[in-house]
Order: C-alpha cells, then structure tokens, then sequence
C-alpha cells in the first residue's frame, strides 16, 4: 500500500527534483481543488434553492449567473472589516481562520484518488474526526468574543448541538472500522473495491449471507447522513445560526472577510462530510462497475462525482426540510440515533467476528 | 364524559412515526419542484401587459383636439392633492381648456378616482407602469408628458365602458 500512496509526490519530486516543490504542491493542489468547489458550491446552493422554489435564481452576471459567486466575494473583500468595541479582539480575529484550518486540515488525509492523498496516515479516520470536532473550538471562540447575546447563544447551541451528534458518528465509523479492520481512509478505499455491491453501504464485500447485515449498514449510512448534517451546522439542524431565532448565531458581529472566512468554512466542512460519507459508505475513487473507468485518473472523477452528489443532497435537504427545536434536536441524537448506532455497531461487530 | 384522544399514536402510524419515509417523500416533492417551470420574469428583456382593468400612470386621453374641458373636478377629488388644473377659455365647440395640467407622481396613489369622476372620460389610467424619475421636479407630469392618442388607450376605454 505505502508505495501506491506516494505515487503522485514520488513523480512530482522526480519531476521537479526537489522535493520541497513536491510538498508545496501536494499541500497547494487541496486548496486550489477547495477554492474552485466552494465558488461552484455558492452557485449551486444559489441556483439549487431558486430551482426548487420555482425561480430561476441570479441571471444577470454572466450567462446564467455562472459568475456570481465571484461578484460575491469581491463584494466581501470589499466591506468594511468591523471589530466591535467589547469584543475581546484577539479571539476575535482568530476565531474564522481557526475554523478555516480545522476544516482544511481535514483535507490532509482525505484521499482523492488511488495515487492521490496528501498525507496517507495510518491514522486517517481518527484524525479526521478529530479536526471536525476542532470546528467547534472556533465556533464558540467567536460566540464568546464577539461579547453578543446572540452570538454566545448561537455557540452553546452549537457545542450542544455538534457535541451531541458526534456520539452517534464517532460509534457508526467505529463500526466501519469493524468492517474495514483498518484507519487509513486508502485501505478502507481499497476493501471496496470491484463492482458497487462491494461498497459499505451494500456490506462491503462477502459471501451472499451479507444481506443480513445491509439494513445495519444502510442505516449507518442514514445515521451518519443526519449526523454530519448537524456537524456542519446545515438545516434541518442550523440552530446555532437560525437567522429567524438568534439573528445570525455565532457569526452575527462578522463581516467583509471574516464572515467570508466563516462562510468558507462552512462549505469546506461540507465537502469533508461529503468526501468522508463516499469514501466510507460508496467507495471513494473506486468505480462502481469493476474495472470500467477503473484507476489512478478516474478515481479523481469517481470521488468528486460522489462527494458532489452529497453535496448536493445536503443543499436538497436544506430547502426540503424546516428546522428542529432545540429539544426535539437533543432528544433525536440522543434517544434515537445513540441506540440505533449501538444497535448497528452490535450487529456489524458480530457479522465481522462470524465472517 | 365527551374526551376524544388525540395521542401521536392515533395521529401517525408506523412509518410516519419514524419520519425517515416522510423526509423521503417530502425530497421527492422538492426534486419535482425543480423540474417545474419558472415563474420569474426576466423584467427589462420580457414585458409584462397587463389587462385593461390594470391602473397605471394617469394620462389624458388624446383625439384630434382634447377631451378635457378643465373642469377641476378631478383636481378636486384627488386625495393626494396631486393634481393641477388651470382652466381657460377658447373660441372651439367645448369653449374651455386647461392651459396647464400637472400630475405630481411623487404624489399620486393610483385610486383612479379622477377617472371615476371625469365627466368627459378625458383622464384614464393607463397600463405605463415603468415610472422613473431622476429629480422631483422631473416627477412632476404636464400636459406634454400626459397627453396620449387614444388609439393607445383603447383597452382601458374598453374596459370602463363594460364595467362602469
């Protein structure tokens, strides 16, 4: 495995001859990659909710507003960069870019094909958990420092929120890790693949007495589905920043490119659930009908497609569905997806030790 | 004793319980509504008509001479004050004219109530509904700006005559 991993830094360095260049660029080309999904991420979500309320969404800049999100963002650059007077400032300025890092850094590990992954750790799944759970940090460091009711409102909400939701997360990876018997997301990758019924969602591979435990599997995918909505603070769970409750929650007092900050990370977060639901429920780079469109190059294909499509369902579901109350938020992760995640570790823990 | 029960249990079964089937179908109603076609119009490029019974801009209705004999009734019973008229006499069959007309736009709330009460029928609502101005004094209509050929109006004419 370790060989493949470093395919793509190995060629570069050889390339280049040096391999601070192969650094540079295996550290640059997540970010590029970042930039361009979160300029198609705002149109989508622009254009997806116009569609879905029957309307046609921006027009006017360029053919089809195709460039709106750039007007968007030269619109932040150019705002006034507010720091109110009681807030405590250095917290304040650090709040978005922590939240920006923490989310890019769970780009690390996040394997975007065969030959491709910044950092193939053999820790990959932990550590990304962990710098999701890292979101919340910055999230109540702008709650709190922005010296606002709403704000600090909207950042308790949010670590109850988040908090509460990783439970049932961190136990349905467990579960895959059962399955997958490893933490590095390239040899979970790597175990699905073949045709589309090898992937975690349908059981991973085995014998036909698999159908037995899909229904687990497939309701570890809806488990984690509705978990990550909540990590990434998406509706039906965008309490901590329910505009018709607490104004804006945590991100009331930012502007210009503070909030663009915060903003961005929201849509980076969403593309690492995204990544993170294909690789460990569909399969990542590997291509759903055996060796057709099979490899190194069409994996890159395979995994944006399908984080893309989660993407998109995470936009879909934002104008579906209207947003829980706190309580009946609290009482669904824990009185509902706790169990049912200890359920469908129990089940797949047992089909993994009789396999 | 009249109690009903109004229990979840009564209310919902099984699988609306769970919500997983409804959150499905409710998906499917928004994926629908995306293939639906649009209600926006695309304002300055696609026009929208309207009927004749539409009050828009109020104009004076135009024939070979002009209808109004300047009776100042609508300048009366205009609420918002926003119309001027200044009479005159003339040597034609009608005897009176008015030598100036001015409708304040700024002020105008589109009643229609100097149409209802034109005895001439010579000011009508029209369909104009692009009104910009740059200045107050701009917003101020007289008789040049007002005057309109009737072959222009023939819907609202139409109209009132139905319906009045």
């Amino acid at each position: 495995m370790e060989h493949q991993i470093l395919t793509f830094y190995d060629w570069v360095a050889k390339l280049s001859s040096s391999e601070l260049v192969a650094l540079i660029l295996i550290v640059t080309l997540p970010l590029v990659f970042l930039i361009v999904y979160a300029l198609v991420a705002i149109l989508g979500e622009l254009k997806i909710s116009a569609f879905i309320q029957e309307r046609l969404g921006p027009m006017r800049t360029g053919p089809w507003g195709i460039i709106q999100p750039v007007a968007e963002v030269v619109k932040l650059l150019q705002k006034e960069d507010i720091t109110p007077d009681a807030a405590n400032k250095p917290l304040f300025n650090m709040a978005p870019f922590l939240m920006f890092t923490a989310a890019y850094a769970g780009f690390a590990v996040i394997p975007f094909s065969s030959h491709f992954v910044p950092a193939g750790i053999n820790l990959g799944l932990f550590y990304i958990f962990a710098m999701g759970s890292l979101a919340v940090i910055g999230l109540v460091m702008g709650g709190w420092a922005s010296n606002n009711k709403y704000s600090l409102l909207g950042a308790l909400r949010s670590v109850a929120q988040i908090v509460s939701y990783e439970i049932p997360a961190a136990i349905v990876i467990l579960s895959i890790v059962v399955l997958a018997s490893s933490m590095n997301l390239q040899v979970i990758n790597a175990n699905q693949g073949g045709w589309f019924w090898n992937w975690y969602v349908f059981g991973g591979p085995g014998s036909i007495w698999k159908l037995l435990v899909i229904p687990f599997t497939f309701g570890m995918f809806l488990l984690y589905l509705i978990a990550s909505l909540a990590e990434t603070n998406r509706t039906p769970f965008d309490i901590p920043e329910g505009e018709s409750e607490i104004v804006a929650g945590y991100h009331t007092e930012y502007s210009g490119m503070k909030f663009a900050m915060f903003f961005f990370a929201e849509y980076a977060n969403m593309f690492v659930v995204a990544a993170l639901l294909s690789i460990l429920f569909f399969g990542g780079w590997n291509s759903p009908f055996g060796d057709f469109m099979n490899g190194p190059i069409w994996g890159v294909f395979w995994f944006i497609s399908k984080s893309f499509f989660f993407v998109f369902v995470q936009i879909w579901l934002r104008w579906t569905l209207p947003r829980l109350r706190v309580d009946q938020l609290m009482g669904v992760s824990w009185k509902v997806m706790t169990p049912v995640a200890f359920l469908c570790f129990f089940a797949v823990g047992l089909w993994a030790m009789l396999k | 004793m009249n109690i009903t029960k109004n229990t979840e249990n009564d209310r919902m079964n099984f699988w609306e319980k769970i919500y997983l089937p409804e959150i499905a179908r409710g998906m499917g109603l928004t994926l629908k509504q995306v293939f639906k076609p649009k209600f926006t119009r695309q304002y300055p490029e696609e026009v929208w008509n309207p009927e004749g019974s539409y009050r828009g801009r109020p104009v004076l209705v135009k024939e070979e001479g002009e209808r109004c004999v300047a009776c100042g009734l609508c300048s009366r019973v205009c609420p918002a004050l926003a119309i001027e008229v200044q009479a005159s006499e003339t040597e034609k069959d009608k005897e009176r004219y008015p030598v100036k007309f001015e409708i304040n736009m700024l002020r105008c709330i589109f009643c229609g109530f100097c149409e209802e009460v034109c005895p001439e029928e010579a000011i009508v609502m029209s369909k104009d509904y692009h009104l910009v101005f740059q200045s107050q004094e701009e917003a101020i209509l007289g008789k040049d700006k007002l005057e309109v050929p009737i072959a222009k109006l023939q819907d609202r004419l139409e109209f009132l005559r139905q319906y009045r």
